[in-house]
């Protein structure tokens, strides 16, 4: 799965997609998602990384990580097969 | 490295256009102590979800009710209305602030009774009062507010029957120009019913017609309905005073005050929407004041007050138990309390806060009750901080009803306590268990057994 290339991200959280002209507004754990799927980052990694930056435990961050990239997905911000983000 | 506070990440659409003027409702600002109890320690000893009390704020809300009226009308009573709270605990705040007792049932008469209300200071209102209950309360010298002409005949012949007067009043529906308009209960002011009802009273000479009731509706919001109201019981005692030479010693406007809470549709939030006591107290005194009793005839003034004197007072405390995705993408939070303790969340959009810290950001989302029934929706919308399961939420104003409306259905019902005024926690209802229950069953011999 991957975030659409022109989807723009600000600092403060500000989503835009140009495309559709949607906006939205996402919290910090969901601005470092994005940029890292943005930089290219596979699933593994991003988890890896998020469970070396906050109290968390694998099991409560696998299922809150589903749920974002699906809403990512859902909301036309990624593209990919979506049976990937799923499994 | 130390590791960072997690909160789930949340995305939501940035709309415009559809706001109101006030903005969208949010509602992160974390309630975690009540009276100074903690909401988390609370939990801890008593289980959740959780009903707490407030002695504070019911004498608080008790007193500022008697200043709006006792300020604008020299002879004010009030009498607690059983049916929206009739913990013994809570009824006996009440009692400690002066208020006589209003009950609806011989189940409510006979609790005031152990709370220790004297007979003669318990209305006994309702239209289902059996021969029994009203013996009892004509024997302990009780108001009875007849409901309807067959009860009239027969306390006619309870009185012939015991040698007594009972002490009566009728309860009047009258058109005060809101909807619906309640009148199934009592007698009907405008196409002459309640005259009939009072000559009858008088003319029978069996009972003392001591005062005039009546109760226009519930959740008002217009406080001159009740000034019609007072006007139009201040025409039956002004005539009853031509006609028959008789003071009316009170009357009684019932209850029906609106509370805090947010109805659901409402354009305003209920702390802008609900008129406060002293409006009440202004249209309902002004029109007594006005009616033309001179000073010594002015009639007691009994309000019987129950929502609005003790929803705020109120608080449930609750567990999330899951957070989940509905097809079409919004959040769906699942609670450990539902319409079956909260029943109030049918007709309100209950307040509801976090009861933990969290950032601003929020999402929308459904919350559900634990209940296996689609009817279980405590507020179909909401904006709450991402919260995860074993997080807590207040959720505030829940005095009024739900604690005699609630429904032992699928689950136990919950323990309630009361934080008095040194904020100490007393349970005064315990948690149900499956013996609750069960030991009020009976089990036929034949069907103690069976093989699987």
């Amino acid at each position: 799965m991957k975030i659409k290339r022109n989807i723009a991200l600000s600092d403060s959280g500000f989503v835009f997609n140009p495309s559709t002209g949607d906006s939205f507004s996402t919290n910090p754990i969901g601005i470092e998602i994005i940029k890292l799927l943005k930089e290219g980052k596979n699933e593994d990694e991003v988890k890896k990384h998020l469970i070396k930056t906050y109290m968390t435990d694998e099991v409560t961050l696998e299922k809150d990580y589903y749920d974002f990239v699906n809403m990512l997905l859902k909301l036309q911000l990624a593209e990919g097969d979506e049976s990937e983000a799923k499994n | 490295m130390k590791k960072m506070q997690y909160e789930r990440p949340v995305i939501q659409r940035l709309n415009t256009g559809i706001m109101n003027k006030f903005g969208t409702r949010t509602e992160y600002a974390p309630v975690t102590h009540i009276d100074g109890n903690s909401v988390k320690e609370l939990i801890g000893k008593y289980g959740s979800p959780l009903f707490v009390i407030s002695e504070k704020t019911i004498r608080n809300t008790y007193r500022e009710a008697n200043r709006a009226f006792n300020t604008r009308y020299p002879k004010v009573q009030f009498a607690w209305s059983y049916k929206t709270n009739y913990l013994s605990a809570v009824c006996n705040v009440f009692h400690q602030e002066g208020s006589w007792a209003e009950v609806v049932s011989g189940f409510e008469y006979e609790k005031a009774i152990r709370n220790g209300v004297p007979g003669n200071k318990i209305i006994f209102n309702g239209p289902d009062k059996t021969e029994a209950e009203l013996r009892t309360a004509i024997e302990n010298g009780s108001p009875i507010h007849i409901d309807h002409l067959d009860e009239l005949y027969l306390i006619k012949e309870l009185s012939g029957e015991m040698k007594k007067r009972p002490r009566v009043a009728i309860r009047v529906n009258m058109d005060t120009g809101i909807y619906p308009m309640w009148d199934r209960f009592g007698f009907n002011y405008e196409n002459g019913q309640a005259w009939d009802a009072i000559n009858k009273i008088m003319l029978s000479n069996t009972m003392d017609l001591i005062g005039l009731h009546c109760h226009i509706g519930t959740f008002m919001l217009a406080p001159s309905a009740y000034g019609v109201a007072a006007a139009k019981l201040c025409d039956l005692a002004m005539g009853i005073k031509k006609k028959y030479n008789k003071n009316i010693q009170y009357l009684d406007l019932g209850g029906g005050f609106a509370s805090k809470n947010t109805l659901k549709g409402s354009y305003l939030q209920g702390a802008d929407a609900s008129p406060g006591f002293d409006q009440f107290a202004e249209a309902i005194s002004t029109a007594v004041l006005n009616a033309g009793f001179t000073e010594d005839e002015l009639p007691l003034l009994i309000l019987e007050t129950g929502r609005a004197m003790v929803d705020e007072a109120g608080y449930l405390l609750g567990t999330v138990v899951s957070n989940k995705r509905l097809s079409d993408g919004r959040r769906a939070t699942i609670m450990d309390f539902g319409v079956n303790i909260l029943f109030t969340s049918f007709w309100y959009d209950h307040k509801i806060s976090p009861a933990q810290e969290f950032s601003q950001y929020t999402e929308d989302a459904v919350l559900y009750g634990p209940l296996c029934m689609n009817i279980d929706v405590v507020r179909e919308h909401v904006t709450l901080p991402p919260m995860k399961r074993d997080d807590h939420v207040v959720v505030h104003t829940v005095g009024a009803y739900n604690m005699t409306q609630w429904m032992q259905f699928i689950a136990l019902r919950p323990a309630i306590v009361m934080i008095d005024l040194d904020d100490k926690v007393h349970q005064i209802r315990k948690r149900e268990t499956v013996d609750s229950i069960v030991n009020e069953e009976l089990m036929p011999g034949y069907l103690k057994t069976f093989k699987l």
